[in-house]
């Protein structure tokens, strides 16, 4: 018989065997008892953040650039509610997590108890799973659960709610075995006979296009491999969603860019073009599609994903295979050289992308006089990209720019908010990356109101020791608010302004970090020099011309092939149904 | 600007799922979350452990939506299996109901009388009152509480659909 132990205890026992080596968290009177194990012990290490909202993206960040699932540790009430964003966050992105919440005294739950709130019931809406564990013999075994939960199938966040007894009450604990879950059984493998129809329609396809998604970094590095092979074989061009970013790489030869809102002209047209697409872990969100009943026209669609809900929930397509897209794009391959396929001739085909392509949607008015925030980006990219650097942004105008001028390499370098686009995810997130790479280069491009949703922050990264950079592309205003209002609204930019805005240099000193700031083009590299040479956290203001705008843009309500290149296209006003589809 | 909607099918779906804390409102909660009717839904465990519910929800929408409800359903950690009866042709579909009626005299006679066409039963009677109780499509006791609204409707109350497959198979 093992022997008894209160729960507080099992639960950090349980993360140990689980493997995890990192908790984000913040204490409160909920948690104390598990508070007082973690101080009794060396083997997790715990990360003090300043608001619970940054635990959830630290540990969203710390996932998403390791592979490992984020976990965090907040009190009940105002502790659990303010982890509430990046648990939608992370429930959007399909990430892995486990958010362990501390609540009342099981005796005291629903009676309006100091600090409770009813955690189980809020976050059900908002997670994948969660759990009100009700007596310590069951806390081990929910614990591992949970981790199976979050991390398999389609990942995401999972809740376990402890109340305070149950934290104090004693019980065994054992390791259980491998998790044979009753009804939870994701499907990996997909079923061999689409994917042998899949292959022949690849093989037929005269202008085929693979549309690739978040679901092949969150298969694994195994996943964007297998891809490049994918493309190779096939000689199809790539795109993908701004959450797959680096599962193909942009200096790869089929590399037509990101799609969607703020894709190029050339992935766009493919896509509007296309007879085939085949999607790959990603979900034909309204972002990517446009105008739905205008969304490619000519294609067959095949769409490859671990979750049955995503297929046909906006887009029909003919062709759907549920499974986990590293495995199905392997059996593709398989398939596809066993039956001697060979490379169709896509020449015609390559050659009305490179037409498009020739349109250079991604070129944009210069400047002597102002940085251009498409100009910084490059810059960045350019001094930094050889050091393989893990970027995250905040939400906004500089979030596109980055997607769009940054170019990756590889996965999990691309740490970003993109179903729920929360401003304020990218700072907190840079810390949970750098902690799980702390030899990497890790930069949060920011813009100047959302750094400011969890500049707390600082302070965490100046306590750990994280050599952090934020580069803000401060153009003072809410600059994709005031493009979006400069697009539909005629100009009136209603509270879109950046005013009363903090010296940031000033700002981060005060935190102990280091501050420059960059104000015209020719500081532009040796600020950036300056920033990488500093051997700590730097934040960095670069002051950018105020009223550019990001194309290229789909505006709300129409179709791929009427895409805004440049702001002499830009209408005053729109009409209501566009207003509405926002 | 108007809201369009496209035509609407109504299915009858059997769910069976983990008899844990919260899986109702986990279920009810999908429903209103992602826009979806529920028309009727009833629920109780079909196990001798009562480790396992049976849900019988009644669902409209068009046939996109109702493929989606499946497959959101089907997605939940505590469900272990979703039928969809109406797309499987033929099953059996049952409601109950309690209906109180008062009256006196001919009014009485005529409650009985119908109650016997319906094969309803007497389950309380006051020398004013009836309660019967009756079962079947849930069109019949439509009509059978239309009925009653004539002679003396006081109450009715009803449990929603419960269904299953036609022949031997579980769902
Ligand atoms: C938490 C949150 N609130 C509001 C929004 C709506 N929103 C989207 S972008 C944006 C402006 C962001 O401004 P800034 O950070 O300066 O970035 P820029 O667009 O100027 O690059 C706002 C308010 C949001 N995405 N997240
Ligand atoms: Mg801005």
């Amino acid at each position: 018989m093992p022997k008894e132990q209160s729960g507080a205890n099992i639960l950090v026992e349980a993360l140990c065997d689980l493997g995890v080596e990192v908790i984000f968290g913040y204490p409160g009177g909920a948690v104390l008892p598990i508070y007082d194990v973690l101080f009794q012990q060396k083997r997790i290490r715990h990360i003090l953040v300043r608001h619970e909202q940054a635990a959830t993206h630290a540990a969203e960040g710390y996932a998403r650039a390791t592979g490992k699932p984020g976990v965090v540790l907040v009190t009940s009430g105002p502790g659990a509610t303010n982890a509430i964003t990046g648990i939608t966050d992370a429930l959007m992105d399909s990430i892995p997590m486990v958010v362990i919440t501390g609540q009342v005294a099981t005796h005291l739950i629903g009676s309006d108890a100091f600090q409770e709130a009813d955690t189980v019931g809020i976050t059900r809406h908002c997670t994948k799973h969660n759990y009100l564990v009700k007596s310590p013999e069951t806390l081990g075994n929910v614990i591992h659960e949970a981790f199976h939960i979050a991390t398999t199938g389609r990942p995401g966040p999972v809740v376990v709610d402890i109340p305070k007894d149950v934290q104090v009450a004693t019980a065994p604990y054992t390791k259980p075995g491998t998790i044979n879950h009753a009804s939870y059984k994701p499907q990996v493998k997909g079923d061999i006979k689409l994917i042998e129809a899949a292959v022949e329609m690849l093989a037929a396809a005269e202008r085929p296009i693979l549309y690739t998604g978040g679901g092949i970094i969150n298969s694994g590095p195994a996943a964007s491999q297998i891809l490049r092979e994918l493309a190779r074989v096939t000689g199809a061009p790539v795109t993908s969603t701004l959450m797959g970013l680096g599962a193909y790489p942009a200096s790869g030869e089929a590399w037509l860019g990101m799609l969607g809102m703020h894709g190029t002209y050339e992935a766009n047209w493919a896509m509007n073009q296309a007879d085939l697409i085949v999607c790959l872990g990603a979900r034909f969100d309204d972002r990517v599609t446009g105008r739905l009943d205008a969304f490619a026209p000519k294609a067959k669609k095949i769409h490859v994903d671990i979750d049955r809900s995503s297929m046909n929930k906006t887009v029909r397509v003919d062709l759907p295979i549920v499974g986990d897209v590293g495995h199905v794009m392997e059996d593709m391959v398989k398939v596809w050289k066993a039956r001697q396929h060979t490379k169709a001739d896509l020449s015609p085909w390559w050659q009305r992308i490179e037409e498009w392509r020739a349109k250079k949607s991604l070129s944009y008015p210069p400047s002597t006089t102002e940085i251009m925030p498409q100009a910084a980006v490059q810059a960045l990219w350019n001094a930094t990209h050889k050091k393989n650097p893990i970027i995250t942004t905040e939400v906004g105008q500089h979030q596109m720019w980055a997607a769009q001028h940054f170019h990756f390499e590889s996965p999990n370098k691309w740490l970003t908010s993109g179903g729920l686009g929360t401003m304020g995810y990218g700072l907190p997130a840079a810390i949970g990356a750098q902690l799980g790479n702390p030899n990497a280069l890790v930069i949060d491009i920011a813009g100047e109101a959302s750094i400011q949703m969890n500049i707390q922050e600082l302070a965490t990264a100046t306590q750990y020791r994280l050599p952090v950079k934020i580069f803000i592309l401060n153009n003072e205003y809410m600059g994709m608010v005031r493009q979006w209002q400069e697009l539909t609204y005629s100009s009136r930019y209603s509270e879109s302004y950046s005013d009363a805005l903090p010296d940031f240099v000033k700002l981060g000193e005060a935190y102990g970090w280091k501050g420059i700031r960059i104000e015209t083009p020719d500081q532009l590299e040796s600020g950036i020099a300056e920033m990488l040479a500093y051997d700590g956290p730097v934040i960095v203001d670069c002051l950018v011309a105020k009223v550019a705008n990001c194309f290229p843009m789909i505006p709300s309500g129409a179709s791929h092939v009427e895409m805004i290149l440049a702001d002499d296209q830009v209408s005053g006003e729109l009409d209501d149904e566009a207003k509405a589809l926002v | 600007m108007h809201i369009k909607e496209g035509l609407k099918e109504r299915h009858t779906l059997s769910v069976t799922v983990t008899n844990e804390p919260g899986v109702l409102a986990r279920i009810a909660g999908m429903f209103t979350a992602r826009g979806y009717n529920i028309e009727s839904l009833t629920v109780a465990d079909i196990t001798e452990d009562d480790s396992i519910s049976r849900i019988t929800i009644v669902t409209t929408g068009t046939p996109a939506v109702i493929e989606q409800v499946v497959a959101q359903l089907d997605r939940m950690v505590p469900v272990h299996k979703v039928t969809d009866l109406t797309l499987l042709g033929d099953h059996v579909e049952r409601e109950l109901a309690l209906v109180k009626v008062s009256g006196t005299g001919d009014h009485r006679i005529e409650a009985l009388r119908l109650a016997e066409v319906f094969r309803a039963n007497v389950v309380d009677t006051t020398i004013s009152s009836f309660v019967f109780e009756v079962t079947g499509a849930s069109t019949k006791i439509d009509r059978f509480v239309e009925l009653m609204k004539e002679i003396g409707l006081v109450e009715v109350a009803r449990t929603g659909i419960v269904a299953m497959a036609r022949g031997k198979e579980a769902v």
